[in-house]
């Protein structure tokens, strides 16, 4: 754009920089439950995502063993051993013997304690302690040391929660509820907006003005009603009142204004000449409709497939009403709500589960933005 | 699970069939009914004219029946609702919007709804517009459009999620893992518990939607502000104007309706704001809003139908103005068509 010529080198700088502040905030959020998902539960709540690359450090308090297993060596008292025992893993960085100075000597150096005490604690968690007098009382030395893990990263997350957390039923629930309810509203609006583009009968204006309206009509005012009418249908026939028949029919209900406005207005700007030419050759209306208006259409009729498909993925409020929560049905936002009631501080849990839910999503998006974005263009430019 | 995908794709293949069936065997019925091929004369003018009354009712039957059953029947049903009582059986006249006038936790939702419209639809098209003014005077800006655009396709549920990790609290001087909590421990503050703040609360919920429906905002203005003559950019340029003044002063009056149209388009996203409280408060520590207390209403205790439908109707009133000034624009557009 022609603003941008003859600026200073600094004023450019400067656009380049708030682009990536802008950047950053908006990719961080995602990025932090990528990462922790991918990282070992226990070092989830121990470090910071933004530190997992670094070792996870922590400062932990222990006791040396109590005097009764001393040693005697060259005249001296000797205690000696390994404060993890035998499974060493972790690396000591530092240590102390006082709670108010816990990382005062670096590992592996000699500390001086008084009376002629040394202790030397290495980095693989080996100590010695050596005094000239005998070690006495039954409680030993405290010792405080900073510890740190080398970053871990694990897949594990991922099977508990396909496997043992229900989310990969829910995977399946949200695919059986999306896919139909993104390919039966396409037809069903396809014929319903050649009609309003290019046939004349009587009450084609109202019929548009109305469908303009309903665009905007909140899910709310549809909710109560159709709860009952369901509810009513279920009791009458003796079937349960929460299906995927009525989830797929609701999505294609509450989709249809929106998939008649955006097919009727591009297909209202086809050119009038192929119509007419083929009309002149004897071609009928649902002729010129299968043979010409469609094929010609393919690019709108993705637009809304990706738009439906995102929506009703995404849903959680539809599915809350008119499905039901049991594991054959509850789809994946509405288990990912569940957990995060039962699941509250178990991060490994909800960022995995988070991340499986908006996976699919972002594949879409990324595969097809350009007729996302072309819809978005169409749909919402012309007063939607 | 295997008998669901295949219940699955038995429904898509009957459903597209079943569509595919209606619309050509209807369409073909009327072509026997009427005959205008092997006819002659005043009959096959006459069968003509009839098939072209009948024919678009037959394409547009189907969408206007579910249309009528899933949109058109429930908005009147919702407002005669309203005036029933708990279990939708006996009227109660105006007793439901009595309850609302007096309601301390509707109070709190209107209000909260307010300080939402307030904010989130003036926030998300004004980062909108500085995101797509900057990025078109940068090589990479296609990238970070894709990528600020990116949370649009992330669902409310998933989101919150997301920010809820950001906004993790733990107690003062301990390992801050939320990334919000981290950042101000580092710097000396004193780690917040964001969500239950009263008032401020709201504020951290909005910046989900934000978050979210920024992308909206600046692919929308983005193509409106490359439609802008460059004559009129370079006239400015020549007369000494500076880069805020170009902004203000050429670009923004040029796509006055664009910016009106995402306004208008977030503020009824605004208004029918439910899984973000839900997943995050469920509307605790004062962050109500309209749709989620209606939510909660209609299953609280066996479900209160008639105050349910009540919220409804308050969501509905204010979205008529943007229906209506939405319906007066397309008939401007279309006119003659």
């Amino acid at each position: 754009m022609a603003v941008a010529t003859g600026k200073s080198f600094v004023s450019r700088f400067g656009v380049h920089i708030a682009v990536l502040v802008f950047v950053a905030i908006w990719t961080i959020p995602t990025l932090g439950i990528l990462v922790s998902s991918l990282r070992d539960k226990d070092q989830i709540v121990a470090s910071g995502w933004w530190n997992s690359f670094a070792s996870s450090s922590q400062t932990e308090a222990g006791r040396l063993p109590p005097a009764t297993a001393q040693t005697q060596k060259d005249g001296k008292y000797v205690l000696e051993g390994n404060i993890f025992g035998d499974g060493a893993k972790r690396n000591i960085s530092a240590f102390g013997v006082k709670a108010a100075a816990p990382t005062q000597y670096p590992a592996g150096s000699s500390a001086d304690l008084g009376d002629g005490i040394t202790l030397q604690v290495n980095a693989d968690g080996s100590f010695v302690m050596t005094s000239p007098k005998a070690f006495e009382g039954d409680r030993g030395q405290r010792l405080y040391y900073a510890s740190s893990a080398p970053p871990k990263f694990t897949t594990d997350n991922y099977q508990t929660v396909l496997f043992s957390e229900g989310i990969g039923r829910s995977f399946m629930n949200s695919l059986t509820v999306t896919i139909p309810a993104t390919v039966i509203p396409i037809l069903i609006a396809a014929f319903a907006a050649y009609a309003l583009a290019w046939m004349r009968f009587p009450g084609r204006a109202l019929l548009i003005a109305v469908i303009i309206g309903l665009l905007v009509v909140p899910l709310q005012m549809s909710l109560i009603p159709l709860l009952k009418l369901y509810n009513g249908v279920g009791t009458f026939f003796g079937v349960p009142s929460k299906t995927y028949l009525g989830i797929w029919l609701a999505h294609t209900g509450f989709g249809l204004p929106f998939a008649i406005y955006l097919l009727r207005s591009y297909i209202a700007g086809l050119p009038r000449e192929i119509m007419e030419s083929a009309r002149i050759d004897g071609a009928s209306d649902f002729e010129i409709f299968v043979k010409i208006v469609l094929p010609l259409s393919f690019p709108v009729l993705a637009s809304f497939a990706i738009f439906q498909f995102l929506w009703v993925w995404n849903d959680l409020l539809v599915a809350m009403v008119f499905l039901g929560t049991a594991p054959d049905q509850i789809v994946l936002t509405a288990k990912l709500n569940a957990l995060l009631g039962s699941r509250g501080g178990n991060w490994e849990i909800l960022t995995t589960s988070a991340f499986i839910t908006i996976i699919v999503p972002l594949i879409v998006f990324f595969s097809l933005q350009r007729y996302f974005v072309r819809g978005l263009l169409a749909g919402s430019v012309k007063g939607g | 699970m295997a008998a669901q995908i295949f219940s699955a794709i038995f429904v898509i293949i009957i459903g597209v069939g079943g569509c595919v069936a209606y619309f050509w065997g209807a369409n073909k019925l009327l072509d026997l009914t009427f005959p205008s091929r092997g006819v002659t004369g005043t009959a096959a003018v006459n069968n003509l004219r009839r098939q072209g009354l009948v024919r678009p009712w037959l394409f547009v039957g189907p969408a206007l029946i579910i249309l009528t059953i899933y949109l058109i029947y429930p908005v009147i049903a919702t407002l005669w609702l309203s005036f029933l009582d708990r279990g939708g059986t006996s009227f109660v006249g105006l007793a439901n919007y009595e309850w609302a006038l007096r309601d301390p936790d509707l109070r709190r939702s209107i209000l909260n709804n307010l300080l939402w419209l307030a904010v989130v639809p003036a926030a998300c098209t004004f980062l909108g517009l500085i995101i797509a003014v900057l990025t078109d005077k940068i090589w990479w800006g296609t990238i970070a459009k894709s990528l600020i655009f990116l949370p649009l396709a992330i669902s409310f549920v998933g989101a919150s999620v997301i920010w809820k990790f950001i906004y993790e609290y733990r107690g003062e001087g301990q390992v801050q893992i939320g990334l919000l909590n981290a950042i101000i421990q580092h710097f000396g503050g004193q780690p917040q518990v964001w969500i239950s703040l009263p008032f401020w609360n709201n504020f951290f919920l909005m910046i989900i939607l934000i978050w979210i429906q920024t992308g909206f905002a600046m692919v929308i203005l983005s193509s409106a502000l490359r439609g802008i003559p460059e004559e009129t950019l370079e006239a400015a340029v020549i007369d000494g104007a500076n880069p805020f003044q170009i902004f203000w002063k050429i670009m923004v009056p040029q796509i006055w309706g664009t910016i009106a149209v995402v306004w208008t388009t977030i503020t009824i996203l605004v208004l029918k704001v439910f899984d973000i409280v839900l997943t995050m408060t469920n509307g605790q520590w004062n962050s109500q809003v309209l749709a989620n207390l209606m939510f909660d209403w209609m299953f609280r205790g066996g479900g209160d139908f008639g105050r349910g439908a009540t919220i409804a109707i308050i969501i509905m009133i204010a979205v008529i103005p943007i229906m209506v000034w939405n319906i007066r624009q397309a008939n401007k557009e279309t006119g003659g068509h």
